[in-house]
């Protein structure tokens, strides 16, 4: 263990920390855009920048590691002016259309830029005289509109290291650098697989879903964990609500709320959620009279089915009647299912599509 | 699974994958593969009929003759008995029937199975080294091996391999089915199959079926029942005369579909509970609006037995009702009242029927839910099975021949097809073909042709072309691509419209599992 002093405060930490960490867990607020906790470094967006005594330079948290006596400031004025011009900096080349941004609410661009008061830019020019990087991208998932792009590039590390499609990368240098799928093509035209991973690691609004568009920012919706509906992996996914509609997917990061997964989903569990609400929707029972299936009542089908079944039984026995459950319903479904055909009814005649 | 799928990326140091598409239909834990090799160097060996992705990054691809898994897998172990590659010391401490495997297997050497396979005999070496050398190798399969006339068999060698070689019972290795359906694994441990009450106990069983009788205050049939492809057959003579269908598509996906619709215009009932208007509810007498996963409290147990919590987020659509509660107004209905205020209060009494589910509760499910067996309140759950011994003790060694598909392609019908699913869509489609990004992304079904075969038939890439059975035939458009061998056609199973399994064959099933054979059966294209 080594111990330094962050903001006055000492604190003991392994050997090997780095200084992002050590604050935290000091209690520091530190802001960060490139950093993410499950990827690979990366070092360059210089948020994360502390004042370390008897170094001429500011530091990046995120790479430095803690080292044993070092005092540390991390809101000196300094520091704060540092954080300032990055912003600034970043706004430069920034579509600032907060109030119809999906991420607005969620972004963290938008919240350092609040924390630290930074309203618009003193490079200005750029954004509006310098190169556009927006991209009509005729994909039905992913919206990239890159010029609300940071180049924090956690996208591309997602997008190798959690899904490994390697399907994006930074392209060119300098103010034209930009995320793009190999020759600036479209995602479908790449080894990508829509998996979403990017949206899920994008800092601000650059990378949206498409199928969420419009439907409610992520302050208006209230989050629902649970299981995907579609393969055997069994993701925990989060279900986004609103007016008691399902508005979106998102997942959670932490392995204690999300084990199998940790937050990594597939193009089904992230996007293909609005069949929820499809107009398809079978809502009242039907039962079939003079060859056409008309609506019932609850009871009316009930009862129908209860009398046919129990004629039925009546005249050929138990084993004439079969029940195919389903490997979509839960357990308790599947239970109560079995425990009808062999209690209730007297036969074990019940299957479901396990071999198919 | 007999482990648990995060090994797959930390702890394997070599994966086989046998008939399974991971990256299309399990994705993550395809993701996690990856990682594995490209972050820990893991060894990748990949069998499957089609190059598939994880093909690419394989050391090993081995592209085999659809349904000749039998023959690829003897000749690995016959390499890795005579290259003396085996696990000696646990083959005798913790199996038996190890001569009698040996003495079939000596004859399948690996140029005796490139005859078959038509894998060279040198890459059928190399895979067998990578799988034995490794300190702990895993299989992973779906059904590319289950879905055969041969399913069984393809299991039990799978099975053989792993024992074999020791990779069983410790983390990293392990003979791990991929399931394919959320809750699959959770309905068959429910006693959703007619021959096991929850928990796989036997109803033929007289102890089981006494202890069900008291907890249930019923007597109970001591005849194990029809599985689903023997329910439609029944249905179609007209001995079955009543079927309940929940959530399911026989109408999509059974074999064989002119005959799964006769089946069931012959019963005097249909009963269907589903979301959407299926092709198997437009034949109903009477269908049920269930709800979906979003609706309704519960829990799935997923492909590596971990039972994970399902929670309500908005209430149930329209005039809908959940599907427990569907299923207790009928049962009261039926004279045998099942009065449960919520999903776990079914759960909590589930549990004292279970023995593998019995430790577990909601609240201890919360955040990373249980593996199960978990069979009291202090126990952590299992994620790997088998580690000091297996459930009959010792691990038995099958002694499996080769045998041919059912269905061989002939002079009138060339080519095999296989069948299964692609990345952007589920199983019958219900849901996704409603999902309106996956819908538009893949709107229709394709059917993937060499461009050798393709060239001969005088067929370009995006034409629609005939796909004939003996069963029927569909018009799909065609893909043309190398990914298949130029004997081998592949299509999906998603699309209605255009429906591979009027093409299958319902004969073909496995003698044991009742399993169809998607993966083989004889077809040819035609030029429209
Ligand atoms: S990305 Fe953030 S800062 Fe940019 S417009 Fe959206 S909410 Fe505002
Ligand atoms: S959707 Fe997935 S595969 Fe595609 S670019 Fe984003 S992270 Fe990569
Ligand atoms: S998100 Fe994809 S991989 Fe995960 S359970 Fe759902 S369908 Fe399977």
């Amino acid at each position: 263990m080594i111990s330094l002093t962050i903001d006055g405060r000492e604190i003991q930490v392994p050997r090997g920390t780095t200084l992002l960490t050590a604050c935290r867990q000091a209690g520091a607020d530190i802001p960060t855009l490139c950093y993410d906790p499950d990827l690979r470094l990366a070092g360059s967006c210089r948020m994360c920048v502390v004042e370390v005594k008897g170094r001429r330079n500011l530091v990046a948290g995120c790479v430095t590691p803690a080292e044993n006596n070092m005092v540390v400031e991390t809101e000196s004025p300094d520091v704060v002016e540092s954080r300032k011009i990055i912003l600034e900096l970043l706004l430069a080349r920034h579509k600032l259309t907060c109030h119809t941004c999906e991420s607005d609410g969620s972004c963290k661009l938008q919240d350092y830029c609040y924390r630290y008061g930074v309203t618009d830019s003193r490079f200005t020019g750029e954004f509006h005289d310098g190169p556009h990087f927006s991209k009509e991208d005729a994909n039905p998932f992913i919206k990239r509109d890159y010029d609300k792009c940071i180049m924090c590039t956690r996208c591309v590390r997602a997008c190798e290291e959690i899904t490994g499609a390697q399907a994006i990368n930074v392209m060119n240098r300098g103010h034209h650098a930009k995320i793009a799928t190999i020759f600036d093509g479209n995602l479908e035209d790449s080894p990508c697989v829509f998996c979403g991973q990017c949206i899920m690691v994008c800092p601000v609004g650059a990378l949206t879903s498409k199928v969420a568009a419009g439907k409610g920012k992520s302050y208006q919706t209230e989050k629902v964990l649970t299981t995907c509906t579609y393969c055997g992996t069994g993701c925990t996914l989060e279900l986004n609500v609103k007016d008691d509609k399902v508005v979106g997917v998102t997942s959670v990061r932490d392995e204690n709320w999300s084990p199998v997964n940790r937050g990594a989903l597939c193009v089904k569990g992230r996007f293909g959620w609005d069949f929820i609400n499809s107009s398809d929707r079978l809502t009242t029972p039907l039962i079939r009279e003079n060859g056409e299936l008309r609506p019932a009542s609850w009871d009316e089908a009930l009862d129908f089915t209860a009398a046919k079944i129990k004629e039925i039984k009546g005249e050929h026995g138990p084993d004439s009647l079969a029940m195919f459950s389903s490997a979509r319903v839960t357990n308790e479904e599947n239970y109560l299912a079995q425990k009808l055909m062999r209690a209730a009814i007297g036969t074990n005649n019940v299957d479901h599509c396990a071999r198919l | 699974m007999t482990n648990s799928i995060n090994e797959l990326e930390a702890d394997a140091k070599c994966v086989f994958l046998i008939g399974t598409n991971t990256t299309e239909n399990h994705p993550v834990i395809g993701y996690k593969i990856k990682q594995n090799v490209r972050k820990n160097g893991a060894k990748l060996v990949v069998a499957d009929p089609r190059r598939i992705e994880l093909a690419e990054m394989a050391d090993v691809y081995m592209k085999f003759k659809p349904g000749t898994d039998v023959a690829l897998i003897n000749a690995m172990m016959n390499v890795i008995i005579n290259e003396e590659l085996l696990d000696k010391e646990f083959i005798t401490n913790r199996t038996e029937g190890f001569e009698e495997m040996a003495a079939v297997i000596a004859q399948y050497t690996p140029e005796y199975a490139e005859e078959i396979t038509e894998v060279p005999a040198e890459d059928i070496r190399k895979a067998a080294r990578l799988y034995a050398e490794a300190d702990t190798a895993s299989i992973c399969y779906a059904m590319g091996i289950t879905q055969h006339s041969t399913g069984t068999d393809n299991v039990k060698s799978v099975c053989n391999l792993a024992l074999l070689t020791g990779n069983l019972g410790k983390p990293g290795t392990g003979v791990n089915p991929l399931r394919g359906q959320n809750n699959v694994q959770g309905a068959c441990d429910m006693g959703a199959l007619p021959v096991t009450y929850p928990a796989y106990q036997k109803v033929t069983d007289s102890a089981v079926r006494e202890k069900f009788e008291k907890a249930w205050g019923v007597s109970l049939s001591p005849n194990n029942g029809l599985t689903l492809t023997a329910a439609i057959n029944k249905a179609y003579s007209k001995e079955l005369k009543g079927l309940m269908v929940i959530g399911e598509n026989p109408m999509v996906s059974d074999p064989d579909l002119k005959h799964v619709e006769e089946a069931l215009d012959n019963l005097e009932l249909l009963m269907v509970q589903d979301i959407f208007f299926t092709e198997t509810a437009r034949k109903a007498d009477v269908v049920f609006p269930g709800v979906t996963f979003a609706e309704t409290d519960g829990t799935f147990t997923n492909t590596e037995r971990r039972v994970q919590r399902v929670r309500q987020a908005i209430s149930p659509r329209g005039g809908t009702l959940p599907d427990w509660q569907i299923l207790c107004e009928l049962s009261k209905r039926l004279g045998y009242p099942m009065n449960y205020s919520s999903p776990e209060e079914i759960f909590d009494e589930m549990k004292t029927v279970t023995p593998s589910y019995a430790g577990m509760t909601y609240t201890r499910l919360e955040g990373k839910g249980l593996h199960w067996p978990c069979p009291n309140e202090e126990h952590m759950g299992t994620p790997v099975l088998h580690k000091e011994k297996f459930n009959r003790g010792l691990g038995l060694f099958h002694a499996i021949e080769f045998k041919d598909p059912a269905e061989l392609p002939d002079e009138e019908y060339p080519l095999i097809l296989s069948t299964g699913r692609n990345l952007f869509h589920y199983h019958t489609g219900t849901m996704t073909r409603r999902s309106s990004a996956l819908n538009k992304h893949v709107p229709e079904n394709e059917v993937q042709i060499n461009p050798a075969t393709a060239e001969r038939l005088n067929i370009v890439n995006g034409e629609k072309v005939k796909v004939v059975t003996r069963r029927g035939n569909i018009e799909v458009k065609a893909k043309v691509t190398d990914i298949v061998n130029e004997n081998v056609i592949f299509t999906y199973f998603h699309f209605s419209e255009a429906a591979a399994n009027m093409l299958t064959n319902a004969d073909s099933l496995d003698p044991v599992a009742g399993i169809p054979e998607y993966k083989v059966c004889a077809a040819r294209v035609e030029k429209i």
